[in-house]
């Protein structure tokens, strides 16, 4: 064996070696993120069930009454449930259907400046900050409401959902423009071709080849409205009643945020407990969400 | 003389001075063609010769291309496509297409070849059940698929895909059938079925296809096109145009020599 060849096999044992270092970095780069899921998800159980096991799970989640700071304390969240489901809820009824509609038009209907026009709005309105949506939401929409509707105060979840509406849009239109402009344009010719108009073509040939991705910008929809804190509170009103169109109401996110800084004790563990019952729904979402994209893969091979 | 009458009552489109544009570059020059009807018409040429512009111009389907620019006159039964009267979508109806790749939509085979007719009104389940039988049979693919009518038509083999999308066109009952390449992505059995199935279609609809294989022209059509670079070289009858051409050009072609 020459000493040549056996330099080279000592520089392919050291080239190796740097490959498994440098792999090895990034899968521990790669474990951080599931290192802070699986952290926040142990502290929030662990920090979450004490509470419930004092009131009562039943008593929790299912007590209509919240009242943390009174003489005799009363712990029940479902006015926060109710308020969550039905403040995203009534965002999904009112944003879906403007989001899908705009989705339809860009990606099919729109060419040249209004398409470059509307997909910078979307863009833009996604870059918006959520405080700038509760102050807009606050100084406009609240007093409108108030005077429209006639009512003493106008924050509350109609409030809350308009502003959840608009703020779920660039997520429901950027991934429905998305899986519409993934949709191969043979299907479509195929379609005119059967003597089918574009707009019969767009609705009975590319929303449906392209309804897994559109099921998912929905299901990204409902996670970022349930999730959002910021701008409801600032436009829901804040009192822990139980959800009613005009009246002002506490959300999940709102519940945690607007007690956490003077809390303590069981009113503390309580909170936390309102952090798992939200972290809950989200887990919830991503599963859907997940199995969304997944068919969609499926389907595309 | 006698002939030539004849061939003329007989056409069903009919082309004058047809020129297009894609933006600077014409595709296209002063094509003049009649098509005679219920027979098969091949157009042949080598790649970007025009013919598959030809093709898609009589179904106004290059009016999808945004840069394509038409003038010139297209008749089918004697009106003009071009007229602002006529409606793009009903003239679809009549003259139908078949693409080069098998395209058959991401749903069920009966969902596929029902498309036409469900967008065109038919709501009835009974009249839907009849015209996707008829229509299957019409394509020879009935047999193979009578029992996979709710599978989803992606799971089909591509021979079985173009005879099924031929099946979807026949739905709407058309007039006329274009054929873009329609076997170039298939395997010889599956293109002999096709040939066949073209030669019986030949009894009730009019047939315009364009192809790369000169066999495929020779052995199917009734009159053949050569194209070259946007010109229409020479048109007339199959067995000429192979034995006899007038043209050097088109003798090139056919005997190989260039394209």
């Amino acid at each position: 064996m020459t000493r040549k060849k056996q330099n080279t096999m000592q520089e392919n044992i050291k080239r190796k070696r740097v490959e498994r270092i440098i792999h090895g970095i990034f899968l521990m780069l790669g474990l951080i993120t599931v290192g802070c899921v699986l952290l926040i998800t142990i502290y929030l159980v662990v920090s979450g069930i004490p509470a419930m096991r004092t009131i009562g799970l039943k008593e929790f989640l299912l007590g209509r009454k919240w009242a943390s700071t009174a003489a005799e304390p009363k712990y029940g969240i479902l006015p926060f449930i109710l308020t969550s489901i039905y403040g995203t809820s009534g965002a999904i009824l009112l944003g879906v259907p403007v989001g899908f509609f705009a989705a339809v038009y860009i990606a099919k209907i729109a060419k040249g400046k209004i398409k470059w026009l509307l997909q910078s709005a979307v863009g833009m309105l996604a870059g918006v900050p959520s405080v700038v949506y509760g102050l807009v939401g606050m100084m406009v929409l609240v007093p409108w409401i108030r005077k429209l509707f006639k009512v003493p105060d106008g924050s509350g979840l109609l409030a809350s959902i308009i502003v959840l509406a608009v703020m779920i849009l660039p997520s429901i239109i950027k991934v429905s423009v998305t899986a519409l402009e993934a949709v191969p344009p043979e299907y479509e010719e195929a379609s005119l071709a059967l003597g089918a108009t574009p707009i019969e073509t767009y609705f009975r040939v590319s929303v449906p080849s392209a309804r897994s991705g559109i099921a998912a910008a929905v299901v990204l929809g409902v996670g970022r409205a349930i999730g959002e804190a910021m701008a409801v509170m600032m436009v829901a009103g804040n009192a822990p009643n139980m959800p009613s169109l005009f009246e002002s109401v506490r959300f999940l996110t709102t519940a945690v945020a607007s007690e956490m800084s003077y809390s303590s004790g069981l009113q503390r563990q309580a909170l936390f407990s309102i952090a798992l019952v939200l972290y809950f729904f989200i887990m919830l979402i991503n599963a859907a969400l997940n199995f969304f994209l997944k068919r969609g893969n499926v389907k595309k091979l | 003389m006698n002939a030539e009458d004849k061939q003329k009552s007989d056409t069903i489109i009919s082309t004058k001075d047809l020129n297009v544009w894609y933006d600077d570059f014409q595709a296209l020059i002063d094509v003049t063609m009649d098509i005679p009807e219920k027979s098969i018409t091949a157009l042949i040429g080598p790649s970007g010769c025009g013919k598959s512009t030809f093709l898609r111009t009589l179904n106004r389907m290059n009016d999808l291309i945004e840069s394509a620019k038409t003038t010139g006159s297209v008749l089918y039964r004697d009106q003009d496509i071009f007229h602002s009267s006529m409606e793009v979508s009903e003239l679809r109806r009549h003259i139908g297409m078949v693409f080069q790749k098998p395209n058959p939509f991401p749903m069920s085979v009966y969902d596929n070849v029902a498309y036409g007719p469900r967008t065109h009104g038919t709501k009835s389940r009974a009249k839907l059940d009849d015209i996707v039988e008829r229509s299957l049979r019409g394509a020879a693919i009935w047999d193979e698929v009578r029992d996979k009518l709710r599978q989803n038509a992606l799971g089909l083999s591509g021979g079985q895909q173009q005879r099924l999308c031929i099946a979807r066109a026949l739905a709407v009952q058309p007039d006329v059938l274009l054929m873009d390449e329609p076997t170039s992505a298939l395997d010889p059995i599956s293109t002999t079925k096709i040939e066949e199935l073209i030669l019986q279609l030949k009894e009730n609809y009019t047939i315009i296809i364009v192809t790369h294989n000169m066999q495929q022209a020779l052995r199917i059509s009734d009159g053949t096109a050569f194209f070259l670079l946007g010109d229409l070289v020479e048109y007339g009858s199959t067995d000429i145009i192979f034995s006899t051409p007038s043209d050097k050009r088109t003798e090139d072609y056919i005997t190989g020599r260039f394209g």
